[in-house]
């Protein structure tokens, strides 16, 4: 495959993308909701995420405080880990690190739950009995993710920032109240509204292309296998690419105006 | 009740259907023939509304469908019956979900009002009643089929039924079991059918009426006994793998 071809494919999918996110938007606040179908994506992706990303959020949390315990020691400044632990999580680590974790979960499950379906004409199935497959399938795990990635988001900061207690206290010799009291000092309005910005975006990234992967599945069982690798990449360049451009963007505009 | 007139359908740059023109009267079953890729299958996407056609017109019940709005097609799409290929049916459902699957979307009947009449249709299917909660990958291909079946009459008493290879890869057994289920639809509920398949011996067994596929172009629109007569070079081609079955089709045609 030469240059020419993989731009012109990229260009291709782009194309496709925006045309079904206008699609998909057009349907998330229209008539008839599925609201059975979206408490139990809640559950599935919301409840069933909770165990990875508290392990993910504890283990990356002390790992970062272990590593700044050792380099604020150096200026003499250690005890002021909870504040830039605060500020790294919630404002890009937590979101981030959530939001990759759920994409490599979710968006695989979903990309392969859609695309199996396109691969056995279920999804032609579903049209042929009137029913709107973006509307039925597309659209519950969107509002799914819109509603739980945020609230994982709070998870995982909260797991992170403890987890850097338990190596502050434990190895690094700070006090625990120490600790805390700089945590809060920086657990500002500011950034949690940057922090939690984020999740909304993240979720969108996630439920838009996996669900676009799953629909534009072709090729049978070794389609739904390529779809599903494809999704979960995209979905987590997106999301590190997306978080750039807000932080660079965004981040500056929301503190000016608070 | 289905009329195509001149359709043309390509996908892409490739042309599946050509200038195909027939007529399908109400009560009545069509067979549609042709080797794999003759496109057969996309004149029942055609009906059921799946893909819109480049040039022509396909009218339902007079109406014309090819210009129709979604709201159109919503009203129209309940009445019609679709049996995919290799059944397709919801496999995260159980049976009794895909049978009643139609019923719970589009009425507001209760759950106990939808489990009464999933039994029946399972009846009807001469399917047991203790496969309402199994999931339909515990099922023969056979009996996939015919709860696909069930899934197409179940909801309200379709107008047009649409079966797409309906016998392919099954047994001797399972074949007789869904032709059976094909003629007394058409005869108890009266409906429309038009039945894709290149399984002529099958095809015998449910109508008279035949429709011959080469290439997206209409080779053959007639009953049966002229289609085990024609001339036509692409018409004896596709049936002579079957003459030898063939032989004692003017025994088994239903009387027109």
């Amino acid at each position: 495959m030469n240059l020419l071809s993989i731009i012109k494919r990229f260009a291709y999918d782009l194309q496709g993308l925006t045309f079904y996110s206008f699609r998909l938007f057009g349907k998330i606040l229209s008539r008839p909701m599925y609201l059975m179908e979206t408490f139990e994506q809640m559950y599935f992706l919301g409840v069933g995420s909770l165990f990875l990303v508290v392990l993910t959020g504890v283990f990356a949390g002390q790992g970062m405080a272990l590593q700044f315990s050792i380099e604020l020691a150096d200026f003499g400044s250690k005890n002021y880990l909870g504040r830039v632990m605060v500020i790294a999580i919630t404002r890009e680590l937590g979101p981030v690190l959530c939001g990759l974790m759920v994409a490599a979960r979710v968006a695989a499950g979903i990309t392969a739950e859609i695309g199996s379906m396109k691969s056995s004409e279920q999804i032609e199935a579903l049209r042929a009995f009137g029913i709107d497959p973006i509307r039925k399938l597309a659209v519950p795990r969107f509002w799914a993710l819109m509603v739980m990635l945020p609230v994982l988001t709070i998870v995982t900061d909260f797991v992170a920032i403890y987890g850097g207690y338990i190596i502050a206290v434990y190895i690094a010799n700070i006090s625990g109240a120490v600790y805390w009291t700089n945590v809060t000092a920086k657990l500002t309005l500011g950034n949690f509204i940057i922090g939690l910005s984020k999740p909304f975006i993240f979720a969108a990234i996630i439920a838009i292309i996996s669900t676009y992967m799953g629909f534009s599945t072709v090729g049978g069982t070794r389609g739904v296998g390529r779809s599903t690798t494809e999704s979960v990449v995209a979905c987590s360049i997106s999301i590190l690419f997306i978080n750039f451009l807000f932080t660079r963007l965004l981040v500056p505009q929301i503190q000016g105006l608070l | 009740m289905i009329r195509f007139e001149n359709v043309s359908f390509s996908y892409g740059k490739e042309p599946v259907l050509r200038d195909v023109s027939f007529h399908v009267k109400p009560g009545e079953t069509v067979v549609v023939l042709g080797i794999s890729g003759s496109g057969k299958s996309t004149i029942l996407k055609l009906i059921a509304g799946l893909v819109q056609p480049d040039s022509g017109r396909v009218l339902i019940n007079g109406h014309e469908m090819t210009t129709a709005s979604e709201d159109e097609w919503s009203r129209v799409r309940p009445k019609i019956g679709f049996v995919f290929q290799g059944g397709a049916l919801f496999d995260s459902m159980t049976v009794g979900e895909n049978i009643g699957f139609t019923l719970i979307e589009h009425t507001d009947k209760t759950m106990d009002e939808i489990e009464v009449t999933v039994r029946e249709t399972l009846r009807f299917l001469n399917l047991s009643e203790d496969l309402i909660d199994i999931l339909p990958d515990s099922l023969s291909g056979g009996m996939q089929r015919r709860v696909s079946i069930g899934r197409a009459v179940a909801a309200v008493d379709p107008m047009i039924m649409l079966y797409d290879e309906p016998t392919t890869g099954l047994d001797p057994i399972s074949t007789e079991a869904i032709t059976e289920l094909i003629l007394k639809l058409q005869s108890v509920k009266g409906v429309s059918s038009i039945v894709v398949t290149h399984q002529i011996t099958d095809a015998f067994e449910v109508t008279n009426h035949f429709i011959v596929l080469h290439d997206g172009v209409m080779v053959f629109d007639g009953p049966g006994e002229k289609l085990v007569q024609v001339q036509d070079e692409r018409v004896q081609s596709f049936l002579a793998p079957f003459m030898q079955s063939v032989k004692n089709i003017p025994a088994v045609c239903p009387e027109e």
